[in-house]
């Protein structure tokens, strides 16, 4: 089956309210382009999973999030990512923060359709009173140790970005990480993969060894190519993080002129063609 | 702070802050040779690079660790974390999450991140470059890591908490206590206790006679100085 698609009918799928799942983690990997694809449609109320970098400050900032499910939104060069800062201080979305691990765990859960996984991790902590939902478990052996029962985390939509893909879905990291790609794509009920560039299923040998062959096509409905599509997260090795582009969009948080200089710059624009040629055209002034 | 991962064996250290990626780096080259250390992207590394510098040629991968590995090696308790503390208080419970309520912060911080899971998981220390009472607080705001007293709460789920010590620019604190409340164990040299208590908002435990840190060796000077970090980068953050 060819799942050659374009990002504006995977965001046609977006209904207001939907549970997203956003692939990759921090300023790494991230499916940039079909987050800019969100940015220009009429979507909102999203309730966002993600291991959170600059995905989630231009959903915040654009106010698309109307639930954030997290345990952290960086942008790993700048520690703290500015546009979620600011959207957290002024409570502009409900906040269910987790430690990271039981963010995999949820995922992990929904993905095998279990209604929950134990673990440790949130136990004494404050993850307990901010997310009242949040029940423990009685191991039923003799140990009748008390865990955290993580519930699933299901997904109505998942979008993850890999190196490369083929036609039918398959898809190819070419980092040095995985990260829970395919856990969101198993935990949604519609999965979106954007690569760098789609190539025949023969030629996935000549780029990595069997390894990076993460998400089988089991696991995906669409595939979109976007070249340099995680701009301006790091997508090695095809790519590094531009740095530069990232200091300049950090910087616009901190007047609202800014922001709508940069929206108006490289969001408000046509399409995902518009929004490189915008980045070249940056890059010139430099 | 390298004297935290003494006995610490053949586990994976991870360090958050200058000194402490500092200090696990000089461990591991004088008494605790089988440390392992992370690049911080998704590898183990063979040799030790230094924090500053040109790097000592290519860094030897001894190993995989993407971020899913990582969980799985945490929640196995093969792991020794050095974490930043925003706050802190006297049973050791650590905020960097954010300050002020959590339904609407004064300040946002780092969020959760690991904390709470690393906490109750594996050996936990934190790192205070500029000790005040503003971080050794009364009460924390948010627990990202969980405290003693809270811990004791857990019954068999904190089996596995322990916090070895806290490091600040002004001295070293344990939890040695009979209640777990936070105790000086040393004072840098030059600090004095009334230093000590002044930047802190919670009393201390205190022996009648304080240990002084012990002063690094001509060797660990040296190879702090001219081999982890020869551009002074620990400066940054705590000035000399």
């Amino acid at each position: 089956m060819d799942k050659r698609t374009t990002a504006a009918a995977v965001v046609s799928e977006l209904r207001d309210g939907m549970t997203l799942g956003i692939g990759g983690w921090g300023s790494r990997r991230k499916p940039m382009a079909l987050v800019r694809e969100i940015l220009r449609s009429p979507v909102r109320d999203l309730t966002v999973v993600s291991y959170g970098g600059p995905d989630v400050g231009l959903l915040c900032a654009a106010g698309k999030v109307r639930k954030l499910v997290y345990g952290f939104v960086s942008l790993d060069s700048i520690p703290l990512e500015p546009h979620f800062r600011k959207a957290r201080e002024a409570g502009a979305f409900e906040a269910a923060e987790l430690d990271e691990g039981m963010l995999q765990w949820g995922l992990y859960a929904a993905a095998l359709r279990l209604p929950f996984l134990p673990t440790r991790a949130g136990l004494g902590s404050s993850v307990m009173d901010v997310n009242p939902a949040l029940r423990t478990v009685r191991s039923p052996y003799a140990d009748g140790e008390e865990l955290v029962a993580m519930p699933a985390l299901p997904l109505d939509v998942a979008i993850v970005h890999m190196n490369r893909a083929d036609a039918r879905g398959n898809g190819q990291f070419l980092g040095p990480d995985p990260y829970f790609d395919d856990l969101y794509c198993m935990a949604a009920k519609r999965r979106f993969l954007s690569c760098e560039q789609i190539v025949d299923t023969r030629e996935f040998a000549k780029f990595g060894s069997v390894h990076t062959l993460k998400i089988n096509r089991t696991m995906v409905d669409g595939v979109v190519e976007t070249p340099n599509g995680a701009h301006f997260t790091e997508c090695p090795p095809d790519y590094g993080r531009d740095e530069a582009f990232q200091r300049e969009y950090a910087a616009t948080a901190k007047s609202a002129d800014a922001w709508a200089e940069f929206r108006a710059r490289f969001l408000d624009v046509e399409s995902e063609a518009a929004y490189q040629e915008a980045v070249r055209a940056w890059r010139g002034t430099k | 702070m390298a004297d935290a991962f003494r006995g610490d064996g053949e586990i994976l250290v991870s360090c958050f802050g200058t000194v402490p990626a500092i200090g696990a780096r000089l461990a591991r080259l004088t008494f605790a040779p089988d440390l392992l250390l992370t690049d911080g992207i998704a590898h183990l590394l063979a040799d030790v690079q230094p924090v500053s510098g040109k790097p000592s040629g290519d860094p030897v991968i001894e190993g995989w660790l993407p971020f899913r590995a990582v969980f799985d090696l945490l929640w196995s308790g093969r792991r020794h974390v050095v974490m930043m503390a925003s706050q802190i208080d006297r049973f050791g419970n650590h905020n960097f999450a954010c300050i002020g309520p959590h339904a609407r912060p004064k300040a946002q911080l780092l969020g959760m991140r690991g904390a709470p899971g690393n906490t109750v998981s594996h050996p936990t220390s934190y790192w205070v470059p500029a000790h005040t009472a503003k971080v050794f607080v009364e009460q924390v705001d948010v627990v990202s890591g969980v405290g003693y007293d809270r811990a004791a709460k857990l019954g068999a789920g904190a089996r596995f908490h322990e916090i070895r010590r806290v490091v600040s620019n002004l001295g070293v604190f344990d939890f040695a206590t009979d209640d777990r409340t936070m105790r000086l164990a040393s004072l840098h040299p030059g600090v004095t206790l009334d230093d000590v208590r002044a930047a802190t908002s919670f009393p201390l435990a205190t022996d009648a006679d304080v240990a002084t840190t012990r002063e690094p060796t001509a060797e660990e000077l040296r190879l702090i100085r001219d081999v982890l970090d020869p551009e002074r980068l620990r400066d940054r953050e705590v000035p000399s």
